[in-house]
Formats: structure tokens, C-alpha cells, sequence
């Protein structure tokens, strides 16, 4: 392989974007396909099968392997509340990347979240940095819509692959509505998780992060697609 | 969020060929039954032998490395099958009874 693609190929990993690199162990050529350039690709069937699934794999020929690259699972935490301090250590446990988003500098503490990535700024300027994607699950935790709002409409746009807001059936009743004041659209309203997490009856803190977990893995493991999402 | 990370052998590949290392990168590309390492894991060697990832539980990295110390003087790419391990002629193997493919390449 060139260097030059194997900096392609990580370029795209480390921007989170999917991507599929394609060699012909025989002859021992490569080239690197994008997934927004997949579609027109001349393998397109077998790398649009390939991304949706996230494996890596010959082909029925024997010898063309395509290694796939696709973005960690990630979640975002809008809230450094009670459920996020035991999410945010049970949901690295299970893989994924956490990053916890709260402008209040009170609550975003480096005592009270060891270890976790923290943010202690307004959504809106957080996502400037860190932008969410198709392979992003965002639960939104603080009740507050000055803070969860921004980041359910940001999410809902961007394709996460799970979106869950905690609250109330009436205090969720509230939150449709102005989302849908806000412009957007009742389809994608419709895919915002509330009340968050499986119902298992869930009570404390640590039990509700349980089911708030539990329906990302779902979201991520049997959801639809996350590269169909993305495209 | 990177602590919880493995170190990443194509990130490495690329920073050892960067600082001027001769690099080979080997990848299973195909298994069979029970095999310790799933399709897409990759071993990543330099010329002195030294590497990062596995393409194994350890069974057969050490050969993986010898071939890939030839390549990097030959240039040239190989595939390579491993399978359980043939006692009586002493070759490395894999102890679950598995069988795999890796396909090893220098990073020209």
C-alpha cells in the first residue's frame, strides 16, 4: 500500500467519516473509496453492503478485500446530571466514546466526571467543535429546553443514530411542540426516544443510565442503518 | 476518550513510515471456524522486527513478522494461511483449531 492512501485512510477515520479501502490482494493495488463516493463506485452494491454492516471482508472473487472504516460509536450527554455520572463510565465500558455537554460550569466538573471528556459550554457552541454525525447517539438530560433543545434539533438533522430526551410523556408533549414550532419536521420528531430509555421500570440514576444504555446499544446494534442514515 | 482506545495499527503504520521506518502491514482477510482475531485486524511491523496489533491471540505473530521482515526487502506482497498447528513438523498454528488468511504488504 502507498503511504499516501494509508494518510488517506486515516484522514477519513479521524474526521469520522466512513470510508472503504479497496485491495486486490493479488496484484497488490489499492485505492481508497469515500462513502459519499460510494454509490458511483463500480463495487458499489458490495460497499454499500459492507458499510452498513461495518465488516471487513473478501469478496466473492477470492481476492479483492475491502477493509472497512467506520466511525466509533459515540455518545453525547447534553447534561452533567446525576444519570450522565453513571452513564458516562457504564457506556465507555460498552465501547463507546463519551463526551458530556453542560454550560454549567457547576455541574461540568472534573470532580464529579473523572476521566470523561467534558464540555462546559452552551450546545450550540460545543457542536461547533465536535459536530454530530450518523454514528452519534445523543441523550438529552438536563429537563431544561434552554439547553436540550438546541442539540435534539441538531441531532435529529444530523442523522444520530439514537436521540433520547429524559421527561415526562406532558413534559415531552411540551417539548414536540416546539420543536415542531421551530420548524422541524413531524417525521423526525417522531424518532426522538421520550420517555428515555427501555422501560424497565427504571428509578434511581443509575438504573435509568442503565436504560438509557440499553436502548443505545439497540439503537446502534439493531437500528436502521447507520449508513443508510448518513446518506 | 483516547485512553480507552487500543493503540491503532494504521495510525501507527503511518507515524513509524513517517519517521522514516521501513513498514509492513498485515491483515486477516479471511478465517474459518474458530479464529482468535476477527477479519480486519491488523499486525503492523518495521524492519527491526518490532510490531503493534495482533492478527492472533499470539499464536502466529512471531511468523507473520519473519515473512513480513522478507517482504520489506523484497518489496513484494504475500498471502499467508495458518491453520492448526502441524505438530510433527514443528510450524506455528493456531491451537483453537481455526483456520486464517493474512495478507501481508509493505507501506511503500
Amino acid at each position: 500500500m502507498e503511504l499516501s492512501l494509508l494518510k488517506a485512510l486515516n484522514e477519513e477515520r479521524a474526521a469520522r467519516r466512513a470510508a472503504v479501502l479497496v485491495t486486490n490482494t493479488a496484484s497488490g493495488e489499492a485505492r481508497l473509496v469515500k462513502e459519499s463516493e460510494a454509490a458511483g463506485d463500480s463495487l458499489a452494491d458490495e460497499i454499500s453492503k459492507h458499510l452498513r454492516s461495518g465488516r471487513s471482508g473478501m469478496l466473492e472473487d477470492g481476492h479483492t478485500f475491502l477493509t472497512v472504516a467506520v466511525p466509533p460509536p459515540r455518545l453525547v450527554a447534553i447534561g452533567a446530571v446525576h444519570i450522565s455520572q453513571a452513564l458516562a463510565p457504564m457506556a465507555k465500558l460498552a465501547g463507546l466514546d463519551v463526551t458530556i455537554i453542560d454550560p454549567r460550569t457547576a455541574f461540568a466538573s472534573e470532580e464529579r466526571f473523572p476521566g470523561v471528556a467534558l464540555v462546559a459550554e452552551w450546545p450550540e457552541e460545543a457542536l461547533k467543535n465536535i459536530p454530530f454525525d450518523a454514528y452519534t447517539a445523543v441523550a438529552a438530560l438536563t429537563h431544561d429546553p434552554k439547553i436540550d433543545d438546541v442539540p435534539l434539533r441538531e441531532a435529529l438533522a444530523a442523522g444520530c443514530f439514537y436521540v433520547g430526551a429524559l421527561g415526562s410523556r406532558k413534559t415531552h408533549g411540551k417539548r414536540v411542540e416546539r420543536l415542531l414550532e421551530a420548524g422541524v419536521r413531524e417525521h423526525d420528531v417522531e424518532r426522538i426516544h421520550a420517555p428515555i430509555g427501555l422501560d424497565i421500570a427504571a428509578a434511581s440514576p443509575g438504573e435509568i443510565a442503565v436504560a438509557v444504555l440499553a436502548e443505545v446499544i439497540a439503537a446502534l446494534r439493531k437500528g436502521p442503518s447507520m449508513a443508510r442514515e448518513a446518506a | 476518550m483516547a485512553e480507552m482506545l487500543e493503540r491503532d495499527a494504521l495510525e501507527i503504520a503511518e507515524a513509524w513510515r513517517e519517521a522514516g521506518r521501513k513498514v509492513a502491514l498485515a491483515t486477516v482477510v479471511e478465517t474459518w471456524g474458530s479464529a482468535p482475531r476477527p477479519v480486519g485486524s491488523h499486525l503492523v511491523i518495521d524492519e527491526e522486527g518490532n510490531f503493534e496489533g495482533s492478527v492472533s491471540g499470539g499464536c502466529v505473530e512471531g511468523a507473520v513478522v519473519g515473512e513480513a521482515l522478507e517482504l520489506l526487502e523484497s518489496g513484494t506482497t504475500k498471502m499467508l494461511e495458518f491453520g492448526v498447528a502441524d505438530e510433527t513438523a514443528w510450524r506455528v498454528g493456531l491451537s483453537c483449531g481455526g483456520r486464517i488468511r493474512v495478507f501481508v504488504e509493505p507501506v511503500a
